[in-house]
């Protein structure tokens, strides 16, 4: 398509869970600037693709390319290092800690002897909810477990975006919360685009994705089912696409891909 | 942030206190407050009416019967943190106790106090080591290995005292428990405490808001800055009037501090909370599950060792019940009646010193009265009952008031 190198591009991946093939042969980019949807029924394989991404299952085969470097990733601190955050769908937020804590996890601002830093993380964590205009949060303090749904939300995402990622994969990220957060949320999915971030948004509404999304990924029954740019399609081409879509890709035969009609 | 925020933030310092207290108090996040309550109802009850328990001596009794306790359950607690047990801390306690009688036996090794010492930290610190690695790798359940250690570790003891008894004779070692310190050693320690705790917490306090983030709760640092002297002088004064302060006391008060700041100051005790909260959410984070696990049980080992070693010196000797008894379950009795969640990631080190003193306070008092071992059991056992109730309610409720 454009001679650019993608952000992120993964070929024929598969992931199998003992029988079940949760992926077969999938494709998939994305690109800075650029929202990608990934949608899918129940089972698609969404979930699992993007725990892949994040290193946090290893795939079984295919490649994956960063900015056109072929690269592995066999662990969170690798998608890490790589600039790629995900906010999964269960937030994993440690309900125990307060939101500084649960920001810096496994990244805890140190000196030589372990010794945590406090002040630093703590205003780091305040400044990065302010630019993102979280301004439910009372106190940084707080711990998670007495937060409400938005506001983990908005903890889990900030907590992504703070580390001068390049990637940020939401999973869900509306799924639990009213009209005024989800708009909230979908505002945030926008502003990390225009801020030249790569953005992958998994979700089952619809209305979230044609709302946001620069391009549509269609997984079904684990694997691709069409790529749809937002501006040339309709929902009711997608909705097909989720529940009776072929697969778009033939093992072994390349430039299959395409799914427009 | 901008200057607005900080502001509002700033503005809302000042309410804090109460409108914290009571916020806590709704959502069940008590801290230590009832169990230091009810030690304090314990000490008034037993001082009408047993006859020399609000003395001086008794005052070092209990805390020298507290000391080996109090260590092990310091362990404990970080077990109980990343939300697994450890039932075989007494009876490797016990090893602890073996391997410095042995090694310190003049007609055998004959090694000098401090190698003797080492050796059993080593050796505990290993089969915390070996446990954990268990536990952590392969996915063992922690109840069934430190199941299996309690029986194992008792085994090893029994089989290595064949003669019964062995007498410690090295005076240094006997020191660990009942070494005393002169008066004026007691004072300089208050001192060192008072400087060292006051001048901690004012110090973090003035740091972060150097970084412009607010001091949090000024009357509560003023109230702990106040209040932990107070403490530490009067505790000082009272065991001048006995002999003076114990070897045992300066390890708790050691132990508290080393591990309060292991806990709470440094990314390892962070990631101990972050495992006990949502291990899930600690691998995804990056941090690395299994290593912490196994380290909480090599500390758990290394406390118990430590423990082991002071209640060894207690008696002068290790016999055939060395770590058994009521000693396991007072050391996790003590971590989870001072308020550590058996659930996992709640909890401080401090609450194990609560719990012990608590525990040690009562059978000291009952014992005075007159009353048997098994009504001690009993009323230990209720309370004990009464504390995990406490904090299974307690943890509904905050699940209640989150979201």
């Amino acid at each position: 398509m454009v001679t650019e190198h993608p952000l992120l591009e993964l070929r024929g991946v598969s992931k199998s869970f003992g029988s079940v093939h949760a992926l077969n042969d999938v494709d998939f980019v994305a690109r800075a600037g650029e929202v990608m949807a990934l949608v899918g029924d129940n089972g698609a394989g969404k979930s699992t693709l993007i725990k892949c991404i994040a290193g946090i299952h290893p795939m079984d085969d295919g490649e994956i390319l960063y900015e056109g470097q072929p690269v592995s990733i066999s662990g969170p601190r690798d998608a890490a290092k790589l600039g790629i955050e995900v906010v999964y769908q269960d937030l994993a937020l440690c309900d125990n800690l307060d939101v500084v804590q649960n920001m810096f996890l496994g990244r805890e601002t140190h000196d030589r002897f372990q010794r945590l830093k406090e002040p630093p993380m703590e205003l780091k964590a305040a400044q990065t909810l302010a630019s993102l205009r979280v301004t439910t949060i009372r106190s940084t303090r707080q711990t998670v477990a007495t937060l409400s749904g938005g506001q983990r939300q908005s903890v889990a995402v900030a907590r992504a975006v703070m580390w001068n990622s390049r990637l940020v994969i939401l999973d869900e990220p509306t799924a639990a919360l009213g009209v005024a957060q989800t708009e909230q949320v979908l505002e945030l999915v926008n502003r990390l685009a225009e801020q030249g971030l790569g953005v992958i948004l998994i979700s089952h509404n619809l209305h979230d994705i044609f709302e946001t999304a620069t391009w549509i990924t269609v997984l079904r029954l684990g694997r691709n089912a069409g790529l749809f740019e937002r501006t040339k399609t309709t929902q009711e081409e997608v909705v097909h696409a989720i529940t009776a879509g072929q697969p778009t890709k033939v093992s072994g035969i390349a430039g299959t891909q395409a799914g427009t009609q | 942030m901008t200057e607005a925020a900080l502001e509002g933030e700033q503005q809302e310092e000042f309410d804090s206190l109460v409108s914290r207290l009571g916020a806590n108090i709704r959502s069940g996040n008590l801290g230590p407050w009832p169990v230091i309550i009810a030690l304090g109802l314990v000490v008034l009850v037993f001082s009408q009416t047993a006859q020399n328990f609000f003395t001086p001596a008794n005052f070092t009794n209990i805390i020298t019967q507290m000391a080996g306790t109090c260590l092990i359950a310091y362990g404990v607690v970080f077990v109980l943190l990343i939300g697994e047990i450890d039932l075989s801390v007494a009876f490797v306690s016990g090893v602890a106790g073996v391997v410095v009688a042995e090694a310190q036996l003049p007609t055998g090794l004959n090694l000098p106090w401090f190698v003797c010492v080492f050796l059993a930290l080593l050796a505990t610190t290993l089969i915390g080591v070996f446990q954990g690695s268990v536990i952590a790798l392969i996915g063992v359940p922690s109840f069934v290995v430190t199941l299996a250690g309690y029986e194992i570790w008792q085994g090893v003891i029994l089989r290595s005292i064949t003669q019964g008894v062995i007498v410690i004779q090295d005076n240094k070692i006997n020191d660990f428990s009942n070494y005393l310190f002169s008066d004026t050693a007691g004072w300089i320690m208050a001192a060192v405490v008072t400087v060292a705790y006051s001048g901690g917490m004012l110090a973090s306090a003035f740091e972060g808001r150097r970084h412009g983030v607010p001091i949090r709760d000024p009357q509560l640092l003023a109230l702990k800055v106040i209040v932990v002297p107070i403490v530490s002088f009067v505790t000082v004064w009272i065991l001048n009037k006995d002999r003076g302060v114990p070897l045992g006391l300066l390890l708790v008060v050691g132990g508290l501090v080393v591990l309060t700041f292991l806990a709470k100051r440094t990314t390892f005790g962070r990631h101990v909370y972050a495992v006990g909260g949502n291990a899930e959410a600690a691998r995804r984070a990056g941090i690395n599950v299994a290593r912490i696990r196994i380290a909480v049980f090599a500390l758990a080992g290394a406390m118990s060792g430590l423990g082991g070693i002071v209640l060894a010196a207690r008696l002068n000797s290790v016999d055939l019940n060395a770590g058994g008894g009521t000693l396991l379950i007072d050391a996790i009795a003590a971590a989870v009646i001072g308020g550590t969640s058996l659930f996992g990631g709640r909890g401080e080190v401090r609450n194990a010193l609560i719990g012990a003193t608590l525990i040690a306070t009562v059978s000291n008092g009952m014992f005075i009265l007159g009353y048997s071992t098994g009504t001690i059991f009993l009323v230990t056992g209720g309370i004990l009952l009464l504390a995990v109730t406490f904090d299974t309610v307690v943890r509904r409720l905050q699940v209640r008031s989150g979201r």
